[in-house]
């Protein structure tokens, strides 16, 4: 990682393996439900907070992740990062076992998937300076003490808090779009090659906002990082990322390039989530709510397709069988839904033809 | 909801048979070998041989605890050295007057801690406050054995007011509800009392204080509602966390008997247990420290229970 | 790349070169608590106790173990028992500075004990979560089914009278309640998101609880324990009110307070000073505790 200061970083960069075509992250079938107390043992209730969900990441890509509240965002970036353990499925990291059931994930190779979270009060380490904190992580892989402080320094330098008035500070005397920095340069100090970003800019003041981002966009392009950024800001969302998808009660509904599924979205819940945005127009009032009802309880998950029951077009087949990521047809490659609407002969209504088949 | 009870006691039997099997460790951390732990210094070797077959000393240590376990709880916990009569006579004898002493300060901790602590919450940093306060952080640093001592010393030796010792008149052996026993009742009962009845006050006021201090007290004053209303949604507010503590409280002055029962030459268990250390005489003191362990394990359920009763917050879960 | 970010607008309030000076942790607590009258008064009552009993050879006016036939029970004021005489005319007030040795170290010792041993047990299982932490928790709540002073009460009693067992007896009330305590705070740092960072950084598990997970635990266990000791202190006093702490001619005050009891009817005041003495610390205990606690408790 080159910083143009004439010095090395004190880590060294992690290889490319695979080469451009291969994917930099494939996660499959990662699955993560929690048990709720309550009754007797045996009978107690499930969230099924992410189910079967299926992601890969290309080098150089961000993917962005959008859905709700409680759609199980959160907990699908820290089954990616490796962080929470997945009760199935496995990761792969640029065409190499990164986990599997039962594996535990070496130092080494934890350095490549790294994590920026909200700011939060528990973000950074009230006890420690931001320059113990950023020195911390190399500290752990062997970097004697000096080297890992003026490597902080550098990095420090990097996201723009200047080291001479910044380095000392302990969290508490930085503003929220400083403390970011400091989250994102601790990111980077281990030198990842993906980042997880967990609502990063959420928690800003939107001047603050847009400078954090600028400094991401920076981040990506001169250390050629990958990003799977999440948030419930289209805006942003649709701003940074290359691809987009979007999650529904743990699982993932729709997903495309960006511009593709903003401008054409095929999922009933996308629809209704765009059309939820308000417009700055006075004369596109949103007359009728778009969505109905309250989002379901992820304990009890309604049979087939979860959002059947807040979906202008459900029909029975919907409750009958859940359907599956496909590739919809009349769309640029890549684009994919789960819906029955969209599959050829599957039985809905509005489900376009099968080309030269009899119905 | 039945569910959660049915897990509650389920919960509660690994700690009871964890309990058992302290108080059964009891007896093998004594110095020496368990047969002088059990037995008096002058047992004939054929007591010897009995009591070896009776408790299986010989018998590897898991099957010494079942046999000791089932035993108890058939009611059998053994003889006692110091008199020579079952334990389980002794304990049945005492136990009816540690808990006319429990219920009694009982009655008087929690209703004085209640009121004194409600009256100080919602006249918060008046006077009355301040002398409650006082009185809250003495009585939590007061050792109640010392109280006793005072008790005796200014009502017994100076005033004259009650008698120092004994649970009645002449050496009576058992508690019934005339006056002369009523008067061998007050002062083990302020002394008993004195330290939940400050933990109890300073608990409520500060539940009380809480509540009073959320916005939705506020939103029952701005809505016009009386205050003795007012007071009512209080008081239910502040219980749950005031209950909880008032049982943890009883089961302290099953634990503080020992000291008090002493003082005062109170025949409790807690007497019972103080002299079965004081004369070495391990049978005793493992047949008390059974029952009064169950007691509290038992209690500290009822209470578990009732606190989820009146906490709907918990009920849910 | 650096300097070429504009300033954003919370650095631009910032006059250009402000020196922050930031003072330690420990130290902005210490401050705050000397600012606070009350437990002022009370930790400087407790030094002097303390330096009192530590200096006895010194400061006591007389010699604790000298028996006097003609000082038995004397009266406070005598000429030469300023504070009266005990059962066996022993001076009082000599026995009461010595006593502090024995007393205050049965008090305070159990608690360290419980908190390093609980410390350590409740952190282990808050951070390993799991299994781990329900055999540890479990084993806690056993011994936390018990009254405590009941429990100290049994197993010194089996063991036997005597310093060490009193000790290991009142250590073993102490461990259950800390470890609680560290295991809940502990629970709840772990899921801190720096936390989850250090995690993700690859760093061991003993590095991450060093330098993360203690700084941050230690101050609401420290509180939780320093208020233990009031509580030991009237326990372990009360351990050898029943005969199962030293044994006699020692001074200790519980000891005293229960020899002295037969002297109720003839010398009331005497009999009660022991028992003074436990009082006095134990509150002052609780306030200092209350103190400490008070100044860890704003946020900086």
């Amino acid at each position: 990682m080159s910083l143009e200061f004439g010095r090395e970083a004190p880590l060294p960069a992690i290889a490319d393996r695979g080469g451009p075509a291969q994917k930099l992250l494939t996660a499959n079938g990662l699955r993560k439900w929690f048990r709720l107390s309550g009754g007797l043992v045996g009978t107690r209730s499930v969230v099924r907070a992410v189910d079967d969900l299926s992601l890969s990441v290309a080098k150089g890509e961000t993917v962005g992740i959008v859905g709700e509240s409680g759609c199980g965002k959160s907990t699908a970036a820290r089954l990616m990062a490796g962080i929470t353990p997945s009760d199935a499925g496995e990761i792969v990291f640029d065409g190499e076992t990164f986990w599997a059931p039962g594996m535990k994930i070496t130092a080494e190779r934890r350095r490549a998937i790294q994590m920026v979270f909200q700011d939060s009060a528990s973000s950074l380490n009230p006890r420690m300076t931001i320059t113990e904190t950023l020195a911390f992580g190399p500290r752990a892989h062997g970097v004697p003490t000096s080297e890992a402080r003026a490597y902080a320094r550098d990095l420090l330098a990097a996201v723009g808090l200047p080291p001479a008035r910044f380095a000392e500070r302990y969290p508490i005397q930085l503003s929220g779009g400083q403390r970011q920095r400091v989250n994102i340069a601790r990111a980077i100090a281990m030198r990842p090659r993906l980042l997880v970003l967990d609502e990063p800019v959420s928690a800003l003041d939107k001047s603050v906002e847009a400078q954090v981002l600028n400094l991401l966009v920076r981040m990506r392009d001169e250390l050629g990082l990958s990003y799977i950024f999440i948030s419930h800001d289209l805006n942003v969302v649709r701003y940074i990322s290359d691809r987009v998808v979007v999650m529904y009660l743990g699982q993932v509904v729709e997903e495309a390039a960006a511009d593709d599924l903003f401008s054409a979205p095929r999922h009933p819940y996308t629809r209704a989530l765009f059309a939820s945005k308000p417009s700055f127009d006075p004369r596109n009032r949103i007359k009728v709510a778009p969505l109905l009802g309250d989002p379901p309880d992820p304990v009890n998950p309604p049979s087939g397709c979860r959002f059947r029951t807040r979906c202008p077009i459900a029909e029975t087949l919907c409750a009958a069988k859940m359907p599956i990521l496909a590739d919809v047809p009349d769309a640029p490659e890549g684009h994919r839904a789960a819906c029955w609407a969209q599959v050829p002969g599957s039985g809905h209504s509005r489900a376009p033809r099968v080309s030269g088949a009899l119905q | 909801m039945l569910f959660y009870v049915l897990r509650r006691v389920l919960y509660a039997v690994p700690i009871a048979i964890g309990v058992t099997f302290i108080v059964f460790s009891l007896v093998h951390i004594a110095p020496g070998d368990p047969i002088s732990a059990l037995l008096p210094n002058e047992a004939t070797q054929e007591m010897v041989e009995q009591a070896r077959r009776e408790f299986g000393l010989d018998k590897p240590l898991p099957v010494q605890y079942g046999v000791w376990l089932a035993s108890a709880a058939t009611g059998n916990l053994g003889t006692s050295i110091g008199s020579g009569r079952p334990v389980s006579e002794e304990v049945a004898g005492a136990v009816w007057n540690t808990v006319i002493l429990a219920i009694s300060a009982g009655l008087v901790a929690c209703v004085a801690g209640f009121i004194l602590g409600m009256v100080a919450g919602l006249w918060r940093d008046r006077p009355v406050d301040h002398m409650v306060s006082l009185f809250t952080i003495s009585g939590v640093s007061l050792p109640h054995y010392w109280l006793a001592i005072l008790l005796v010393i200014v009502f017994a030796v100076n005033l004259n007011w009650l008698p120092p010792l004994g649970i009645g008149p002449d050496n009576s052996d058992g508690w019934r509800p005339d006056w002369p026993h009523l008067r061998h009742l007050i002062l083990p009962t302020i002394a008993t009392a004195a330290i939940p009845m400050a933990v109890i006050a300073r608990t409520m006021r500060a539940s009380v204080v809480d509540v009073l201090d959320q916005e939705f007290v506020t939103t029952l004053r701005a809505k016009g509602l009386l205050p003795r209303r007012v007071l009512w949604h209080v008081i239910r507010n502040a219980l749950p966390t005031t209950l909880a503590v008032m049982g943890l409280q009883l089961g302290n002055m099953l634990g503080g008997s020992v000291l008090v029962e002493t003082v005062f030459a109170w025949p409790g268990t807690g007497f019972l247990l103080a002299s079965a250390i004081f004369q070495r005489d391990l049978p005793l003191l493992q047949g008390t420290m059974l029952v009064l362990s169950m007691f509290f394990v038992i209690l500290n359920l009822v209470v578990d229970l009732i606190q989820s009763w009146t906490d709907p917050r918990i009920r849910r879960a | 790349m650096h300097g070429t970010m504009a300033p954003t607008a919370a650095e631009a309030e910032l006059p250009a070169e402000t020196p922050v000076r930031h003072h330690s942790y420990l130290s902005v607590v210490f401050l705050r608590f000397i600012r606070q009258p009350i437990p002022m008064a009370a930790a400087v009552i407790l030094l002097v106790i303390a330096l009192a009993a530590i200096g006895a050879d010194v400061i006591a006016p007389h010699d604790p173990y000298q028996t006097r036939v003609a000082r038995r029970l004397a009266q406070i004021g005598t000429a030469d028992r300023w504070l009266g005489g005990d059962e066996l005319g022993r001076d009082v007030l000599s026995r009461l500075i010595y006593g502090g040795r024995i007393s205050l170290t049965m008090a305070i010792v159990p608690v360290a004990i419980g908190l390093f041993v609980g410390g350590f047990l409740g952190i282990l299982a808050g951070y390993a979560g799991g299994r781990v932490n329900m055999a540890i928790m479990r084993g806690m709540d056993v011994f936390y089914a018990f009254p405590s002073i009941l429990l100290a009460v049994a197993i010194a009693g089996a063991l036997g009278p005597g310093l060490e067992n009193g000790i290991i007896a009142l250590a073993l009330v102490f461990i259950p309640p800390i470890a609680r305590m560290a295991e809940s705070v502990t629970t709840q740092v772990r899921e801190y998101e720096f936390v989850i960072a250090a995690r993700l950084s690859g760093a061991s598990t003993f590095r991450i609880l060093r330098e993360h997970i203690l700084a941050n635990v230690a101050g609401p266990i420290l509180v939780f324990a320093s208020s233990q000791v009031s509580v030991s202190i009237i326990a372990a006093s009360g351990l050898s009110f029943l005969g199962l702490g030293v044994a006699p001619p020692q001074a200790d005050w519980g000891l005293m307070l229960s020899a002295l009891r037969q002297a109720i009817y003839s010398n009331p005041w005497v009999a009660a000073l022991p028992g003074a003495m436990i009082f006095i610390c134990s509150m002052c205990f609780n306030l200092v505790s209350d103190g400490i606690r008070r100044s860890m408790e704003v946020r900086r």
